[in-house]
């Protein structure tokens, strides 16, 4: 066995290991399974999936807590939208800029707070903040046409164009498909690495893990970075698969808590947690949704108050989130 | 030829209040040097100062020949100085076995060889039995010796033990004087202990500091120190020399 392979598999119980092999395996061919309307629901989630994923990284792992994710979406989609429509340049290269503008962003936030120990609540406040700056300095940057909103031109391709991401909401499927397969496997060689031990030695106490050696800034930096480059990518697909951008919309702290809602219901710092939470919440409220549907009511605003309830519920009943805890009932916690 | 740890007229005020007032010691090579004094008489403050937690307002610290006064903690660490906190701080999340993994990446820079220094830190130290448990589940005596192991998983020349063995029972002590004495011993590890528990101290210790309120009032062999007129008066009672 390779050590890479080894690495992502080991400690890992067996019946895991297969029943995520049918898991992957069924999403694989879902969309054969599924009308339009649920490969859309499908999208969302792998959607949250993902950024909760890149969130994770930076909470859960590194426990730098953001409330402001949504800036590193905003500079993502922006950037490669922007590039597209002034220059023509396609999302994949987009993504060249798209990262280092998210990647720098996040690294100002960091060192200005980890330089001048700004910490917990406080990081938390300023991670707030420069996301509604950033949702103000938008509404007036005429170059992405300000407040009135940024439109990618949305033409009705008869094939699926991947180099220009335009095409069937199948081929969107399959490219957060891979996306959230990837970022998943980087978590856990991340978490199995110098670098993942070091994270969670800084989240679980910054003292002790000075006093062991860590360069804690430098660690903390990089948390800050990675979440930020890989939370950006979310931001060029959401740009091309909405082909609409609006500050008020893609920068609002509501986004900001919409998207760690998945890994705080799933499990903040594990793994499955964040993947796990992203359909559990997405399919509560699909399902929900169908269940009003048959009575004919329809109440705008249901789903969100919803996840509330479902968040409510979880942080009192499992705080470590639900996933850990089905890991235990069904024996698939890892051993070292 | 100079000692390992040389501390050199070293004061630190925290406003008004002056919690170690030019002090100066030295730590050989391969010794264990005890820190006695009474609660408050500034042992801690001498270590965080050692330890890089803050920097000394006056006087000067070298390690191996280098000053490391000021330095920060991490910077301390690798130059070879590993501690150990009076209020334990393991990685309470963490598993027993990652906790010292964490100080065994500091010279590794792949988690299996980390592992395999680990286990044999654990070993040494009782606690590789434990070693899937999280350090959440372990009861204070545990703990402490996580914290001895989480340390010596850094490879360190010097040793900072912060009252390891206060609210130990006795046997849990000796438990510890015995691995501390083996790994001084076998590895010729220096070791820089405060402690209050004096049969370890006499037990351990070749030299010892006596701080009160923040100053040296004796230094010597254990034999000397504990006939010491002043250290009687102020801090191990009469009772101790009966």
């Amino acid at each position: 066995m390779s050590p890479i392979i080894a690495r992502l598999t080991g400690g890992v119980p067996r019946r895991a290991l297969i029943l995520l092999g049918l898991f992957v395996l069924f999403m694989l061919i879902a969309p054969a399974l599924v009308g339009d309307y649920l490969l859309t629901v499908l999208i969302l989630v792998l959607y949250f999936a993902y950024i909760g994923q890149a969130w994770n990284i930076m909470m859960g792992f590194a426990g730098q807590l953001s409330l402001g994710h949504a800036l590193y979406v905003g500079l993502g989609a922006y950037t490669a939208a922007a590039l597209y429509v002034h220059f023509g340049i396609g999302p994949w290269l987009g993504l060249l800029v798209a990262v280092p503008v998210a990647v720098l962003a996040g690294a100002v936030i960091g060192f200005l707070a980890f330089r001048f120990r700004v910490a917990g609540v406080y990081f938390a406040i300023l991670t707030i903040a420069v996301a509604e700056f950033a949702r103000v300095g938008f509404d007036h940057l005429s170059w992405t046409s300000g407040s009135s909103g940024l439109f990618l031109p949305v033409a009705q391709y008869t094939h699926n164009d991947l180099w220009h991401l335009r095409g069937h909401p199948a081929m969107f499927y399959y490219v957060m498909l891979a996306a959230t397969i990837l970022v998943f496997i980087g978590s856990r060689l991340i978490l199995k690495s110098r670098l993942g031990y070091y994270c969670l030695a800084i989240r679980e106490d910054e003292q002790a893990a000075r006093a062991s050696g860590i360069n804690t800034f430098r660690y903390k930096m990089y948390a800050v970075m990675i979440s930020a480059g890989m939370t950006s990518f979310a931001g060029v697909f959401y740009a091309f698969y909405y082909n609409n951008l609006f500050p008020e919309q893609v920068f609002s702290i509501g986004r900001s808590i919409e998207i760690i809602l998945a890994p705080l219901v799933g499990g903040v710092g594990t793994l499955i947690g964040p993947v796990f939470g992203a359909f559990v919440l997405q399919g509560l409220a699909e399902g929900l949704h169908a269940l009003l549907d048959t009575f004919g009511v329809d109440i705008p605003g249901i789903k969100h108050v919803f996840f509330g309830v479902v968040l409510l519920v979880v942080v009192i009943a499992l705080p470590e989130g639900i996933w850990p805890w089905i890991a235990r009932r069904l024996g698939l916690a890892e051993r070292n | 030829m100079g000692a390992l740890l040389e501390v050199n007229g070293v004061s630190k005020r925290f406003r008004g209040l002056v919690a170690v007032d030019n002090v100066s010691f030295a730590v050989p090579q391969g010794t264990i040097f005890a820190v006695i004094g009474p609660n408050g008489a500034g042992k801690t403050t001498m270590f965080n100062m050692i330890a890089g937690e803050f920097a000394p307002n006056g006087g000067t610290i070298s390690f191996a020949g280098e000053r490391i006064d000021g330095l920060a903690s991490d910077a301390v660490c690798r130059r070879g100085v590993g501690r150990t906190f009076q209020i334990v701080k393991p990685f309470m999340g963490l598993t027993v076995e990652e906790n010292v993994i964490v100080g065994a990446l500091l010279h590794r820079r792949h988690v299996g060889t980390a592992r395999t220094k680990a286990h044999d830190v654990l070993r040494r130290l009782d606690l590789y039995d434990k070693r899937e448990q999280r350090a959440s589940a372990l009861t204070l005596p545990d703990r402490k010796r996580l914290e001895v192991a989480r340390a010596l998983a850094t490879d360190p020349k010097l040793l900072l033990l912060d009252e390891v063995m206060a609210g130990l029972r006795p046997t849990e002590t000796d438990r510890i004087v015995a691995i501390l004495k083996e790994l001084n011993g076998e590895t010729g590890l220096t070791i820089l202990l405060i402690e209050h528990v004096m049969r370890a101290v006499m037990a351990l210790a070749s030299r010892i500091l006596v701080l009160h309120h923040g100053a040296a009032i004796a230094q010597g062999s254990p034999g000397e120190v504990v006939r010491d007129r002043a250290v009687i008066d102020s801090y191990l009672g009469a009772e101790a020399i009966a």
